[in-house]
């Protein structure tokens, strides 16, 4: 017994240095844990915020500074859809569509032959394009509002969709090209060689091989542009003048007019309704954002 | 099937870098031509070149009665493995198969008729659904094979196939590969086939020919024996075989039947060796292989004496690392007919097997030992 004594104190006190030890990591891990939960709910306030507030009668929105409506009422909903024009908010909501989905899809399309094309091909001049199309993108776009607008002017596009989705549809966007270009620099050429020994021509191999292999980087600029084209206001108030094809930004806007008092419930109403295809499909591609590229393809 | 000839190829790059310097070979119908060389040989490219994957900025590429230098890589009736296997991740393997195929517009009966041939040909019938990253790097490498096979080729291009795998597999591998292409030769369809490797042991086994290469030059092309035994010239000599070859600098004089002297030693030129000798004499690089420099009892009469540095115990031999008028000379000894008290130090006498002695011209490296 009294051999052992010191061996069993040795594994005491090696208990309580460890049971210290955890006990210090837990309180670390509870610190660390609400100082991000209390700045994320800072971050999400507004947006919370904004649902609560769009249930709430327009008085109370100013009475109650909380975020949970006294009584929750869905007349901003109703009556905000009604509009003050003589359409629904459906209607903003297919405008804004007709905007978007050629937008998204085409810049999809330009922006991927566009980047193949840079990173993989050699043309001359192509060190010159490139940098002309990163320069572009230092460009602010104010400079080009101005010729750009007589340009459409001038070919009659205006009061139409064309000016807003047709440069994206000519790879214009160039943030999305050089994104895309980088993206194919880090993606390695053997599977490409192997489909044009397997046959394929360039345009099969970009189709085929390529496209897949960039699903992710490709779904990223869908969402970015589909975002971005969603919240774009100063485009569509350049172009657009009727109010038949005003899009959802513009519509919000028109919400807010001097002829008529605020009705600030059924403006947070419709903002509400104006971001949640933005939020779905955030939600919906996030799954192919994150996941990995051509895993067990190439070896090493 | 149709054989392979290159014609003063050559590669330039656009920053001016020669990486091919006009090689020329005839590669024969259903051939197993291995091209081998230490890394930035340019044999890669040169397979690129044939594969259509590189550019060719001079002379010509002929398969069958075809110059292909413009074809695209999918018209010149060819195939490749990859190093990486470059399979397409994003397919099942039997996609991965067909997708050739399917390119040429084939009918749906006829790819699965092949895939299903070449897949039992292959053993992977179990791997038809997988994805490429559901597979082993030997199943990669054998669907990898399939993709090349299933094309029926007139020529097949393995680029390093086998350098991303373990030694173990890497041995099955070569033995498979090597069966292949005598079984497609026995069914009366011979495959042409071009193999690149770093690895001289694959080269060795595997070739029906080799095609050394060196910094953009062919340096010889000939069978594994022909090239073990009569290297046309001191690279061919030290790059093939191992332990490496024995290259020192010494110096040849004809006078008294000729002899050979390194530093204060001379070793006389036998008649074996005499008959064989086609140099003036001069500076030579005397190029001896470890297997045939015999160890013999110190005081021999001819022999050459050294003392002993290393000795590396391999199981069936011995590596005898011995320095002899300062030059580092290999040794191999048979484990039961050396003598284990032998330590660092110890001093050593060795007799060249003068059948085997090659004879180096110390300018232009060309063997001056392989008779007239």
């Amino acid at each position: 017994m009294t051999v052992t004594t010191p061996d069993i104190a040795d594994e005491l006190a090696l208990t309580e240095h460890q049971v210290r030890l955890r006990r210090r990591a837990r309180i670390n891990a509870a610190i660390r844990y609400t100082i991000l939960a209390a700045v994320g709910l800072m971050m999400l306030y507004p947006l919370i915020w904004l649902i609560g507030a769009s249930f709430k009668t327009n008085s109370e929105i100013f009475s109650n500074p909380g975020f949970i409506p006294r009584e929750p009422t869905l007349d901003g909903y109703i009556e905000g859809w009604k509009t003050s024009t003589p359409y629904t908010f459906a209607r903003f909501f297919w405008n804004t569509f007709q905007i978007v989905i050629p937008k998204v899809l085409f810049t999809a399309i330009s922006a991927t032959m566009v980047a193949y094309g840079f990173a993989r091909f050699e043309f001359p001049g192509k060190k010159i394009f490139f940098a002309t199309l990163i320069a572009t993108l230092l460009l602010p776009n104010v400079v080009t509002r101005i010729p750009q607008y007589l340009l459409f002017r001038d070919i009659g596009w205006l009061d139409s969709f064309l000016p807003l989705w047709v440069p994206s549809a000519l790879a214009g966007d160039a943030f999305f090209v050089f994104m895309l270009v980088q993206f194919l620099r880090a993606i390695p050429r053997d599977m490409e060689e192997a489909a044009r020994v397997d046959g394929a021509n360039s345009l099969q191999t970009l189709i085929f091989i390529v496209v897949p292999l960039l699903k992710p980087a490709i779904i990223s600029v869908c969402l970015f542009q589909f975002m971005w084209t969603m919240n774009d206001f100063l485009g569509p108030l350049i172009y657009i003048s009727s109010v038949d094809k005003f899009p959802i930004s513009l519509a919000l806007k028109l919400s807010i007019d001097t002829t008529e008092a605020f009705e600030w419930n059924r403006i947070l109403a419709m903002s509400v309704l104006a971001i949640t295809p933005a939020l779905i499909v955030f939600f919906m591609a996030q799954k192919h954002f994150i996941e990995g590229i051509s895993a067990g393809g190439v070896k090493g | 099937m149709a054989g392979l000839q290159l014609r003063n190829v050559e590669k330039t790059y656009a920053n001016a870098f020669k990486a091919v310097h006009g090689i020329n070979l005839e590669i024969e119908d259903g051939e197993f031509m291995v091209l081998v060389g230490p890394s930035g040989c340019a044999k890669s490219t040169t397979l690129r070149m044939i594969a259509g994957l590189e550019t060719i900025t001079g002379g010509e590429v002929k398969i069958g009665d075809t110059v292909v230098n413009d074809l695209a890589p999918g018209k010149r009736g060819i195939a490749m493995v990859f190093q990486n296997y470059a399979l397409y991740p994003h397919m099942k393997v039997a996609n991965n198969l067909g997708f050739g195929l399917r390119l040429k517009r084939r009918p749906k009966e006829e790819i699965a008729k092949a895939t299903e041939e070449v897949s039992h040909t292959l053993e992977i019938e179990e791997l038809l659904d997988r994805l490429p990253k559901q597979l082993s790097g030997g199943q990669a490498q054998r669907v990898a094979v399939g993709r090349a096979l299933i094309k029926s080729p007139e020529v097949f291009l393995f680029d390093e196939p086998l350098s991303n795998l373990d030694a173990k597999l890497r041995a099955s591998m070569r033995v498979r590969i090597t069966d292949l292409h005598k079984r497609l030769k026995a069914e009366g369809r011979p495959a042409t086939v071009v193999y690149v490797t770093h690895d001289q042991v694959e080269a060795m086994t595997m070739g029906d020919r080799i095609c050394v290469m060196k910094d953009g030059h062919i340096m010889q092309v000939a069978d594994p024996v022909t090239l073990y035994e009569k290297p046309a010239n001191a690279f061919v000599g030290g790059f093939i075989g191992m332990p490496e070859m024995n290259l020192v600098d010494a110096t040849l004089s004809l006078e008294d039947g000729g002899k050979i002297r390194l530093g204060d030693q001379i070793l006389d030129v036998e008649p074996a060796l005499a008959e064989r000798l086609t140099h003036p004499g001069g500076a030579i690089t005397l190029g001896i292989r470890p297997q045939h420099l015999e160890l013999v009892p110190t005081g021999t009469p001819g022999a050459l004496k050294g003392t002993v540095r290393i000795v590396e115990f391999m199981g069936h031999e011995v590596n005898l690392h011995a320095d002899i008028e300062g030059h580092s000379f290999i040794s191999v000894v048979p484990s039961e007919q050396f003598d284990r008290s032998l330590k660092n130090g110890d001093t050593v006498a060795f007799h060249p097997l003068a059948r085997h002695i090659h004879v180096f011209d110390r300018g232009s490296g060309q063997n001056a030992s392989l008779g007239a």
